[in-house]
């Protein structure tokens, strides 16, 4: 029996490359908030029904996993609105020289992570954190 | 031209086929559109969030329910969901190739999405007419 054929390169065959490793957190983080819209409907039908359905989005969010989901959540929706601003400059063909898109894909991980704490800390200060 | 790529069929009409899937670039074009929409709209949401932080329930139901953020919210949420509904199909498609279950994940993404759209905005709308 002969060794199968070799196909065309697969995602292992590649060295991983920064552009490359964005383009597939930019469909993960993509993923998570379309599942992510669970809690957004929730909240907003608990708002809607009644205090006593919205003290248990409330307590959900609240707890240290609701806290922990949710900043995930805004981090993904910030990269992923950056990644996407990213792919519109493509799209009307800026961004695409080799030093252009490194140094676009790093802007959109320490953007998307610097935005994320820095709403966090904006919405902990002024909320005071406890509620 | 090859005869075998010969065709009594006018360029002009072929176009106006729009190829196999019938809708040209419509898919990328409506996902470019949501996506620009997306900026501005995440942005107006990050400010709503702002504006229910810490309130108690009876708080969060006048601002969700007061006019312009009842309308940024329906924005947000029916351009989110459509964009989501967009590149949910496009993974689909990439990474689930054998038909039946291509078929039933195509199927559950739009009822999904449709479903999420059509709570999110009943529960805005409630939350609206105070109902």
């Amino acid at each position: 029996m002969p060794r199968p054929r070799p196909l065309s390169p697969h995602i292992q065959i590649y060295r991983p490359t920064m552009t490359m490793t964005m383009s597939i957190v930019h469909r993960i983080t993509g993923v998570g908030l379309y599942l992510g819209t669970l809690i957004l409907t929730w909240w907003l039908l608990a708002a809607s029904s009644g205090p006593n359905a919205y003290s248990t989005v409330e307590r959900f969010i609240g707890s240290y996993f609701g806290r922990v989901i949710l900043f995930g959540y805004t981090w993904a929706l910030i990269h992923h609105m950056l990644g996407g601003i990213r792919h519109l400059m493509w799209d009307v063909g800026y961004g695409f020289g080799p030093h252009e898109r490194e140094w676009l894909a790093r802007a959109n991980l320490i953007g998307s992570a610097g935005l994320t704490l820095l709403l966090w800390a904006i919405g902990l200060l002024v909320v005071g954190g406890s509620r | 031209m090859k005869p075998e790529g010969f065709s009594i069929r006018t360029p002009a009409s072929r176009v106006r086929g729009l190829g196999p899937a019938r809708s040209g670039t419509g898919h990328f074009w409506q996902q470019r559109l949501t996506s620009v929409a997306a900026v501005f709209l995440t942005i107006a949401f990050f400010f709503v969030i702002a504006s229910v932080l810490g309130r108690n329930h009876a708080a969060v139901v006048q601002i969700l329910g007061s006019p312009l953020v009842a309308v940024v919210m329906l924005l947000f949420i029916l351009n989110s969901v459509y964009h989501m509904w967009l590149g949910m199909q496009v993974v689909i498609e990439d990474y689930v190739h054998d038909d039946m279950p291509k078929l039933l994940c195509l199927m559950t993404n739009a009822f999904f999405s449709v479903v999420i759209a059509l709570a999110s905005v009943y529960a805005i709308l409630k939350l609206s007419f105070g109902v």
